[in-house]
């Protein structure tokens, strides 16, 4: 029976549920112009529901639900970027939704339920959370990409979509149904000793392979990345800043929970084949990414390869290289709010800024703005002394410890490769003239432009002052 | 007499067709939905079959949760359809093709 104690546990998510369904039926009797008042009880609701994660964690690992809820150091941290990412892509979202008249309350709650599913996801024990949590997250996301009505390049890409998610959601199912089979139990923790154990250790490696595949098709990295570029294109600006940030933290907890939590004991069997999709998401992402002429897809492409740094850190299968992914989660969750804030920002009525053509001489229009995105790009390409590029340092001293020198060359050079096509929109921004009709000093309001200001000189700050946030991802992997 | 590997084997057959469905098929959107509805009900068996030749009822719960969440997906997969048929006026999967690179 579930007690008082099982409830407090889950006091965040409770509370996030509760409000969310509020604001659902609240939206159904307001006025369209009150739509405002909305937004700041969603932006509130977040600061309330991150303080709730903060302030009740326990000092020790607690579980709640017999083991299916686990409230850990590692689930804290990653809640609290993920409620902060969500935070900022509400605040730069609101100019563009009001513009284009999609400032509609389905938009902030299915956000609101889709961090519910992270929660859940990252604080699951069992295997039916991951699985519920995940398709709480990826449902919401089908619905935003589609939110979009009237595009037909919207509902193109919410069916890619919705058709590759739920493929992978079934691939994902199929190897947990054979782990289940091999090892007669759900649970992560139990897992954790029984796939050492069984007698049908063959049956237990096919699943992980089905699993490794769920896991890599949510991330987005090779060879699994197909959806990830003609969703970021197809959805609007902020529903593809969301599922660049917040998604991206809950596949390294989703990652992390299954192949350390439950597989931990089958490492020499997922070390090397994640670390060549790590090689190929590397390859690729920076490959493809310097052909494209979409300002939005060659960040699709820039996430893919990004997702091959993060799957560096985890191929190492020790606590050096899980705190090293985590931070450089975090850190490329915070990069891409950065680098689509700007996009947002500079988005008008009948003007996207899609095209990297669009950016032609930013510089002499909006210095500011032009500053702030060639930060993040910078940032992005892992340029010291910005924040990327102690994430990337990171992620490879740690496949480097884990004696995979060969990896970490292969990050290296992929990371130089990657610089040029940054580069060339810095160069865009700073050296060819402005165009008619191309973006221009943004009208967005005061929220946005303080928020994301601070938001992009955070990349400077935490480039340099690291140690308090690194120190955090290694205690909670009981690290000093 | 019926074996586990017997259930293991048709789901694994199910699973397969699902698969062949989703990547062969080039004509009906439809029919990725019907692939997809295909292939959770592949991983059901799998799991009612472990779970009955295990003694362990978990896995049969884990199959209520499944197929409430597949019910939630066919649903958001239909809305997404009808969207794209109003946009495009086409279900062919070939047609679906205005982005690439």
């Amino acid at each position: 029976m579930p007690t008082l104690n099982d409830i407090l546990i889950l006091l965040p998510e409770f509370y996030l549920v509760a409000v969310a369904c509020l604001l659902l039926l609240l939206d159904a009797f307001m006025k369209p112009e009150q739509r405002g008042t909305l937004h700041w009880i969603a932006v509130v609701v977040l600061v309330v529901t991150g303080y709730m994660v903060v302030a009740g964690q326990p000092d020790v690992t607690v579980t709640a639900f017999g083991g299916m809820f686990v409230r850990d150091q590692v689930s804290e941290i990653l809640k609290v970027f993920a409620l902060l990412s969500t935070l900022l892509v509400f605040i730069y979202a609101r100019p563009y939704l009001v513009e284009r008249k999609q400032f509609v309350g389905e938009f902030y709650t299915l956000m609101l339920f889709a961090v519910i599913g992270v929660m859940l996801l990252v604080s699951a024990g069992n295997l039916v959370m991951v699985y519920l949590g995940l398709e709480l997250l990826t449902l919401s996301s089908y619905a935003l990409v589609a939110l979009n009505r009237d595009s037909p390049l919207s509902s193109e890409a919410a069916i890619k979509y919705f058709v590759l998610g739920a493929l992978s959601s079934g691939m994902l199912l199929y190897g947990m149904s054979m782990v289940y089979g091999a090892t007669g139990s759900l649970d992560l923790a139990q897992l954790h000793v029984a796939v050492t154990q069984s007698a049908m250790p063959h049956l237990l490696v096919f699943g992980l392979i089905f699993m490794l595949v769920g896991i890599a098709f949510k991330l987005g990295a090779a060879p699994f990345h197909m959806w990830i570029p003609d969703v970021y294109q197809g959805a609007s600006t902020p529903v593809t800043t969301f599922i660049a940030s917040t998604s991206k933290l809950a596949a390294f907890g989703m990652a992390w929970r299954l192949l350390e939590t439950g597989m931990g004991g089958l490492s020499q069997h997922w070390q090397p084949m994640l670390a060549a999709i790590a090689v190929l998401s590397m390859a690729i992402g920076n490959l493809v990414a310097i052909v494209q002429t979409n300002l939005k897809r060659m960040l699709a492409y820039s996430t893919i390869s990004h997702m091959g740094y993060l799957l560096v850190g985890l191929v190492s299968a020790g606590p050096e290289g899980y705190s090293a992914a985590m931070f450089y989660a975090i850190s490329y969750a915070l990069m891409s709010t950065v680098s689509f804030g700007v996009i947002l920002a500079l988005a008008r009525a009948g003007f996207e800024c899609e095209e990297i053509a669009d950016l032609k001489g930013l510089n002499q229009r909006s210095p500011w703005f032009a500053a702030l995105m060639a930060l993040a790009l910078f940032s992005l390409a892992g340029v010291p002394p910005l924040f990327g590029f102690y994430a990337k340092y990171l992620v490879l001293q740690a496949a480097i410890d884990a004696h995979m020198l060969w990896l970490a060359i292969v990050g290296a050079v992929f990371a130089i490769i990657g610089l040029y096509y940054y580069l060339h929109v810095v160069k865009v921004m700073y050296f060819d003239k402005p165009e008619e009709g191309g973006a221009d000093q943004p009208q967005a309001d005061a929220s946005l432009r303080v928020v994301l200001s601070i938001n992009a000189l955070a990349l400077l700050v935490l480039g340099v002052y690291w140690g308090p946030l690194l120190g955090w991802c290694r205690r909670s992997f009981g690290l000093g | 007499m019926i074996t586990l590997s017997h259930f293991i084997v048709l789901g694994a057959i199910l699973f397969c067709i699902a698969v062949a469905g989703l990547f062969i098929n080039r004509k009906n959107v439809i029919v990725l939905l019907m692939a997809i509805e295909l292939m959770l009900l592949a991983v059901n068996i799998n799991f009612v079959a472990f779970s009955r030749f295990g003694h362990d009822v978990a896995g049969q719960v884990f199959v209520f949760f499944i197929l409430t969440v597949a019910a939630a997906e066919s649903a958001i997969g239909l809305a997404i359809l009808v969207l794209l048929f109003r946009n495009r006026s086409t279900v062919n999967v070939a047609e679906i093709d205005s982005m690439k690179g």
